[in-house]
C-alpha cells in the first residue's frame, strides 16, 4: 500500500515547509443574500490545520460548515480574509455523488484521469485503491448496485485517487445506518493512517468527531465562528462507546448547547 | 485485547502480515457488503425480449382485427376502404414485385424517404444538441432563446412549407429545411431539460474532480444529461418523420419516388390499397425505429443507471 502514500518528492513540492500548517484560514468572512439584507455565513473565522492532522468541525445548523469546506476546496471565494491551502484538496459529501453512468472502477479511473495519471498506470492504481477500501471484487458493479456504505467507500477511493494531500469530508457518514457507520469509522481511520492525509471532517455528531479526530473545533451558528477547541488525547483505536469518548463528547455537547441557547434567548 | 495491540500507534501498517484484528474487521465488512448488495433476479435475454415482444404482437393482432371488423361492417365500399389482407398484399407487391407496374415501386420510394430522413435527422441532431448545450449553460441565452425554442417546437411544420418552397423551390433542400425546423427544437429542448435535471451534487463532484471547460462537458455534463438527451432525440425523430411526410406531400420532385409521392399518386388514381400500403410502410418504419433503436437505448440507460426495472 506504500505506493499510495505521497512520494517524498511530491510531498516536498505540494506540502508546506515543516512546521507550517496544511490549511490556514485567517479572518475569513462570507456573506449570503442581497446587499443590505445579507446574513453572515462565516464571520472573521480563523483556524489552522497541521499536515497529517485529523481535524473535526462540529456545530449546529447554520454554522457555515459547508460554506467553509467549499472555500477550502476552492469552489467558492471569501468576501474577506485569506484561505491558504498547501496541497491539493478533494471533497466528499453526504451523498457519494458517484457518476451513475460509470462502473465503480470507471468512477475511480475518471478521477485518476482528471488528476493527470497516465493511461497505462490507471488500471493498476484503480485496483490498488479499490483493494484499499476492500471493494476489490466490485469494480464492475454500477453505483446503484451497491449499498450506501459501499458507495461511500468508492467515494473515498475516488477522493484519494485525485492525489490530494487534504481530504475534506462533509458529513460523509450522515446517511448511513449505525453498524455501517461504525465500521466505516474504523476504515477511514485505517486509510488515514496508511495515506498520511490531512483530514477536515465536518459532522453534527459529536461522538463521531471525538471517535475520529485529533482535535474537535466547535463552531457557532449565524455567524459561523470557532468558539471552542478540544484536543482529543484518547489513544487510538477508539470505539464509539469508550468511556473516555463518551465523557469528552458530553463536555463538547454541553458547550454546543450553550451556543444553541444563545439563539433562543 | 487485540484492539489494544494497535493502540496509539500511528505507524503505517506494512501490509505483509495482517494482525488478527484486521481479518476480523475484514470479515465484518465483507459480511455487511454481502448482506447489503441487492439480489437481482437473473433473467435471460430471451425471457426479457419475449416480455417486451408479446404485448406488441398482441396489440398488432388486435389492430388488424379491428380494422377487418370495420371492413366487414361495410360502412364504406371495399374499393375505398380495403381490408388488411388486400393492403398487406399491395405492400408486398410494392416492396418485392418486379411486375409491369414498375419494379419495387414502394421499395424505391421507401429508400428515398429514409435517405432524406437520415440526412434531415442527422442535421437536426447536430444543430439541436449544440444549441441545447450552449443555451442550457448560459443564463442570458437561456432567458432569451429558451422560450423561442419552445415556441418553434409548437409551431406546426406545415406552416414552414410555403416559406421553404419560396426559399429553396421544389428541392431536396426545402424538404431538409422543413425536417430540421421540425426536429431540431425538440432535440434542443430535450438537451436543455436533460441538463436542468442533472443533480447538482454530480456537477459539484465534477468540479471537485477538476473537470473544467471541455472536460466538464465531456465527462460530466453530457453523460449526466444523456437520459434527457435520448428523450429529446426520440421526440426529435417523431417530429422529423412527421415533417418529412408533410414535406414530401407538397414538395414533389420529378423522378424521385418517395413515400409522400406514393400517397399523392395513389390518391390521384383512387388506388386505396396502394395508398394504405404506403401508410402502413410509414407506420411500420416509425414503430421499428422507435422500438428497436430508441427502445433499446432507453432500456440500456435504465439498466445502467438503476432507474426503475
Amino acid at each position: 500500500m506504500s505506493a499510495l502514500r505521497l512520494s517524498p518528492a511530491r510531498a516536498v513540492a505540494a506540502a508546506p515547509a515543516p512546521g507550517s500548517p496544511a490549511i490556514s484560514v485567517d479572518a475569513v468572512t462570507k456573506v449570503y443574500g442581497p446587499r443590505g439584507n445579507h446574513t453572515f455565513a462565516l464571520d472573521r473565522i480563523s483556524l489552522e490545520v497541521v499536515p497529517g492532522e485529523f481535524c473535526c468541525l462540529v456545530g449546529a445548523s447554520g454554522c457555515g460548515k459547508s460554506t467553509l469546506l467549499n472555500l477550502l476546496a476552492g469552489l467558492d471565494t471569501p468576501a474577506a480574509g485569506t484561505v491558504t491551502v498547501s496541497g491539493r484538496t478533494s471533497l466528499m459529501f453526504q451523498e457519494s455523488a458517484l457518476f451513475p453512468w460509470l462502473s465503480v472502477r470507471g468512477n475511480v479511473n475518471l478521477a485518476l484521469r482528471l488528476a493527470g495519471v497516465p493511461k497505462a498506470e490507471r488500471d493498476d492504481r484503480a485496483s490498488e485503491l479499490l483493494r484499499m477500501v476492500r471493494l476489490k471484487g466490485f469494480g464492475g458493479k454500477r453505483p446503484h448496485e451497491l449499498s450506501g456504505g459501499m458507495r461511500q467507500r468508492v467515494a473515498l477511493a475516488r477522493a484519494i485517487a485525485q492525489n490530494a494531500s487534504i481530504l475534506l469530508m462533509d458529513e460523509p457518514f450522515g446517511a448511513l445506518d449505525a453498524i455501517t457507520r461504525d465500521l466505516l469509522h474504523d476504515e477511514l481511520e485505517r486509510v488515514w493512517e496508511e495515506t498520511g492525509l490531512t483530514v477536515v471532517f465536518v459532522t453534527h455528531n459529536v461522538r463521531e468527531a471525538v471517535r475520529l479526530g485529533d482535535r474537535v473545533l466547535v463552531l457557532s451558528s449565524r455567524p459561523g465562528r470557532v468558539v471552542d477547541e478540544f484536543g482529543v488525547d484518547i489513544p487510538r483505536p477508539r470505539r464509539l462507546d469508550d468511556a473516555e469518548v463518551s465523557h469528552l463528547s458530553g463536555t463538547i455537547t454541553d458547550r454546543l448547547r450553550q451556543e444553541v441557547r444563545r439563539h433562543g434567548a | 485485547m487485540a484492539l489494544e495491540m494497535l493502540g496509539g500507534s500511528t505507524s503505517l501498517p506494512q501490509g505483509t502480515q495482517d494482525p488478527p484484528v484486521r481479518t476480523e474487521r475484514e470479515a465484518e465488512i465483507a459480511g455487511l457488503d454481502a448482506l447489503d448488495v441487492p439480489i437481482a433476479p437473473a433473467r435471460g435475454p430471451l425471457a426479457r425480449a419475449w416480455e417486451g415482444l408479446w404485448p406488441k404482437l398482441t396489440a398488432i393482432g388486435l389492430f388488424f382485427f379491428g380494422w377487418q371488423a370495420v371492413v366487414w361492417a361495410h360502412l364504406k365500399p371495399e374499393y375505398v376502404l380495403p381490408g388488411p389482407i388486400t393492403v398487406l398484399k399491395a405492400l408486398w407487391h410494392g416492396m418485392a414485385d418486379t411486375g409491369p407496374a414498375g419494379s419495387h415501386v414502394l421499395l424505391h420510394a421507401t429508400a428515398t424517404t429514409l435517405q432524406r430522413a437520415a440526412i434531415g435527422y442527422s442535421l437536426s441532431v447536430v444543430i439541436g444538441v449544440v444549441l441545447g448545450l450552449v443555451v442550457s449553460r448560459s443564463k442570458i441565452l437561456r432567458a432569451g432563446v429558451g422560450s423561442m425554442i419552445t415556441g418553434l417546437q409548437t409551431m406546426p411544420t406545415i406552416a414552414w412549407l410555403p416559406l421553404a418552397v419560396l426559399l429553396f423551390k421544389l428541392s431536396e433542400t426545402a424538404i431538409t429545411f422543413v425536417v430540421v425546423m421540425g426536429a431540431a427544437p425538440a432535440i434542443a429542448n430535450g438537451v436543455i431539460s436533460g441538463v436542468d435535471h442533472i443533480p447538482p451534487v454530480l456537477l459539484r463532484a465534477g468540479r471537485v474532480l477538476g473537470a473544467r471547460g471541455l472536460n466538464a462537458y465531456r465527462h460530466v455534463i453530457l453523460p449526466a444529461a444523456f437520459p434527457g438527451l435520448v428523450a429529446g432525440l426520440k421526440q426529435g425523430w417523431a417530429f422529423a418523420w412527421r415533417s418529412l411526410m408533410a414535406g414530401e406531400l407538397i414538395v414533389i420532385i420529378a423522378h424521385k419516388p418517395s413515400l409522400g409521392v406514393r400517397l399523392q399518386n395513389a390518391r390521384d388514381f383512387s388506388d386505396a390499397p396502394g395508398l394504405m400500403a404506403a401508410m402502413l410502410a410509414i407506420l411500420i418504419i416509425g414503430i421499428v425505429i422507435d422500438s428497436l433503436f430508441f427502445g433499446v437505448l432507453e432500456r440500456g440507460i435504465k439498466r445502467r443507471w438503476g432507474l426503475g426495472k
